[in-house]
């Protein structure tokens, strides 16, 4: 068990194509840290990076301490479990998770006894003597899983593991390495570009896009405070709604209506320096922010307005309703790459009609294609500058 | 999906066609093989005398079985010499990227193309002047020039099949490079190595240009060239009994292999190794 720390780490390939730029991150011993992002974002050449696969073209890499970065894999101890599993198709189940042990020359009588207690962990006991060509997709990745574990590495390297499996077993196996990791207390990495698995999994979570760390932190920190429009768009599901906002006198104009800006809030803004009136935001909303006004008594802070319902998802425990408002034009060519590389699509542009998604209570009365009024509440909005597309505000409400 | 009944009886037509069409020369010469010499001519598809004279008669002659230790002797150290080195290539190229990798098999793929009748010429005249004409080395260097890059496409076809993640595993688990290839990489190719084998020794053994031409004396003289100079009974007699004879003994050896090899031969032991 080590920390993992990387400083300015950077890879460069030949035609000067930068796939990871001044990395910064440290990995406490025993953390459990995902690297999330969407595909091409580096991040699973970072993971290669720390075990070794790839070469470091600039930085320094340390792992319980030491400079790493020269260091073949194998004098890094560290385990690896990959995307397709890579188990040993000529090897049995034994032979496949002793294999490490062997190479150490561990004698046979100890690599017996550490790879009966994994299987006894991972329920594989009665599949030891078989060959991976036998296996369900489970199966196999929980000797892969095995296979890690029976070395009791300094790390654990998890680079989408669970991205081949269907996703019911999905479930379940994300569950089973939430449990592991905190019955081994090893630090691991996990790379993975499904933010539902970087938020149920992960201890602390690093967003990466094109190569560039944009945030990091716990996945409440990231959910409630993402520092730009990217995580703001990338993390959360369904993901946050997007409109173009003008600030006025203590409130931000959206095409809903007005509304009020928290104290905090303005202290942010006005801390933030510039002018604030008549300023041009984008305001991000979360889906969950929205209630059904009828349902909705005496409410601290909010505005309510009224829309026609375009459709509506029963989700048994709650409702999706989608609905449009007519927006405004805001200029950002930042914004449309950044909405592009998110995959949230759903940015403003002139006279365009925007969509928007709520979540409401199963208890809601609104009806699909009838006007009905809706209620957001206000103190959770979130405020982006549409040149920079970083976040306006410094502090919310952490769930 | 199900075949209709036509389509299952055109098909066996067909493969039956095809299996008998094959067969009739081997079956010919076996039969030609075991016909005494009196009534080897009388058209007959099956012999009417049978006799083992034919086959008793080759073995005792040294001209024949000189040229058999020849062969299996240049076909073999030509095989060894030629699957070693185009391991090592075809690793390289299914691996590495480095300048040139085209080249190399676009290089390699023309000289497999090359009508080996065209260098024989020359050949000759550069082997006896450095005295390599009649030996063993005279032969298994040209071989080589043919097998090596047959040898190299079909090895680095195989070796691409081979996952590199299994490679990248080997590694993390704490394999040099060398172990990560005689461990994991090494197992996983055997079967292209050995089609690779089979495949190289085939085309040593049944060449006859080569073996011809750059050969004399028993001293490096293959079997196919021998029989080419099998004396008749007579002057005025072929040795058609002997020669087929001879040809049956030949074949037998490369029926063995494929038999022996076909279970290795036969792909898919990378089955499992990743979600296919």
């Amino acid at each position: 068990m080590a920390d993992i720390t990387l400083e300015h780490i950077t890879k460069r390939y030949g035609d000067g194509y930068e796939a990871v730029k001044d990395l910064n991150l440290e990995i406490a011993d025993g953390e459990f840290m995902i690297l999330v992002g969407p595909s091409g974002c580096g991040k699973s050449t970072a993971l290669r990076m720390v075990a070794g696969l790839e070469d470091i073209s600039d930085g320094q890499l340390k792992i319980g301490g030491e400079l790493v970065n020269d260091r073949a894999p194998k004098d890094r101890d560290i385990a690896m479990v990959f995307q397709n599993y890579a188990l040993y198709p000529h090897m049995t189940v034994r032979e496949n998770m002793g294999f490490a042990l062997k190479l150490a020359k561990t004698p046979q009588a100890e690599i017996d006894r550490k790879v009966n207690e994994v299987a006894q962990v991972l329920d594989l006991e009665q599949h030891l003597e078989r060959k991976p060509a036998n296996l369900s997709g489970g199966q196999r990745q929980r000797v892969a899983m095995g296979r890690a574990i029976v070395r009791d590495p300094k790390a654990f390297l998890m680079d989408e593991p669970l991205s081949n499996l269907d996703a019911k077993l999905r479930v379940q196996m994300r569950t089973e390495i939430s449990r592991l990791q905190q019955q081994l207390g090893t630090t691991m990495i996990y790379v993975t570009h499904d933010q539902t698995e970087a938020l149920t999994l992960g201890d602390r979570i690093a967003v990466m896009r094109s190569g560039v760390l944009q945030q990091v932190g716990s996945p409440g920190e990231l959910y409630a405070n993402p520092t730009n429009l990217f995580v703001a768009g990338f993390v959360g599901s369904p993901s946050m709604n997007f409109l173009p906002g003008e600030l006025a006198d203590g409130v931000v104009k959206l095409p809903i209506g007005d509304v009020r800006l928290s104290d905090e809030a303005r202290q942010d803004l006005e801390g933030g320096g510039g002018p604030a009136k008549g300023r041009q935001v984008i305001a991000g909303m979360r889906p969950e922010h929205f209630e059904d006004s009828g349902l909705v008594h005496d409410p601290p802070s909010g505005v309510k307005f009224p829309v026609t319902i375009d459709v509506l998802e029963s989700m048994g425990s709650e409702y999706y309703a989608y609905f449009n408002v007519e927006s405004g034009r805001v200029a950002s060519q930042e914004l449309d790459e950044l909405a592009q590389d998110s995959g949230v699509g759903e940015i403003p542009h002139a006279g365009s009609r925007t969509q928007v998604v709520a979540r409401l209570d199963a208890a809601s009365t609104v009806k699909q294609g009838e006007p009905g009024e809706l209620w957001y509440d206000s103190s959770r909005l979130q405020l982006f500058d549409p040149e920079s597309g970083r976040s306006l505000l410094t502090h919310s409400k952490v769930d | 999906m199900k075949r209709s009944p036509r389509e299952i009886t055109g098909w066996s037509a067909a493969i039956a066609i095809v299996v008998i069409a094959s067969l009739i020369p081997i079956v010919w010469i076996i039969s030609l093989s075991f016909k005494d010499p009196s009534t080897i001519a009388d058209g007959s598809f099956l012999p009417t005398k049978w006799t083992w004279t034919n086959y008793s008669g080759i073995f005792k002659q040294s001209l024949f079985t000189d040229a058999l230790r020849n062969s299996i002797g240049i076909a073999l150290i030509a095989t060894l010499i030629s699957v070693v080195l185009a391991c090592f290539a075809a690793y390289a190229i299914a691996r590495l990227d480095f300048p040139g990798k085209r080249l190399i098999l676009v290089f390699a793929l023309a000289i497999a193309m090359f009508p080996p009748i065209s260098i024989v010429g020359p050949l000759y005249n550069m082997w006896r002047n450095i005295g390599l004409y009649d030996t063993w080395p005279g032969l298994i260097i040209p071989y080589m020039t043919f097998a090596l890059p047959l040898a190299i496409f079909t090895l680095s076809a195989f070796f691409r099949e081979i996952p590199w993640e299994l490679e990248q595993a080997a590694q993390v688990d704490g394999a040099t490079p060398f172990q990560a290839f005689f461990k994991v990489i090494a197992p996983l190719a055997a079967p292209g190595v050995f089609t690779t084998a089979i495949l190289v020794f085939l085309f040593c053994w049944n060449d006859f240009v080569f073996a011809v031409s750059l050969t004399s004396t028993s001293k490096a003289e293959t079997v196919p060239a021998a029989i080419a100079s099998f004396p008749g009974a007579s002057q005025f007699t072929a040795p058609i009994g002997s020669i087929a004879a001879a040809a049956v003994v030949v074949t037998i050896p490369i029926i063995i292999i494929v038999l022996l090899f076909q279970r290795r031969i036969v792909a898919g032991l990378t089955a499992g190794a990743v979600k296919g």
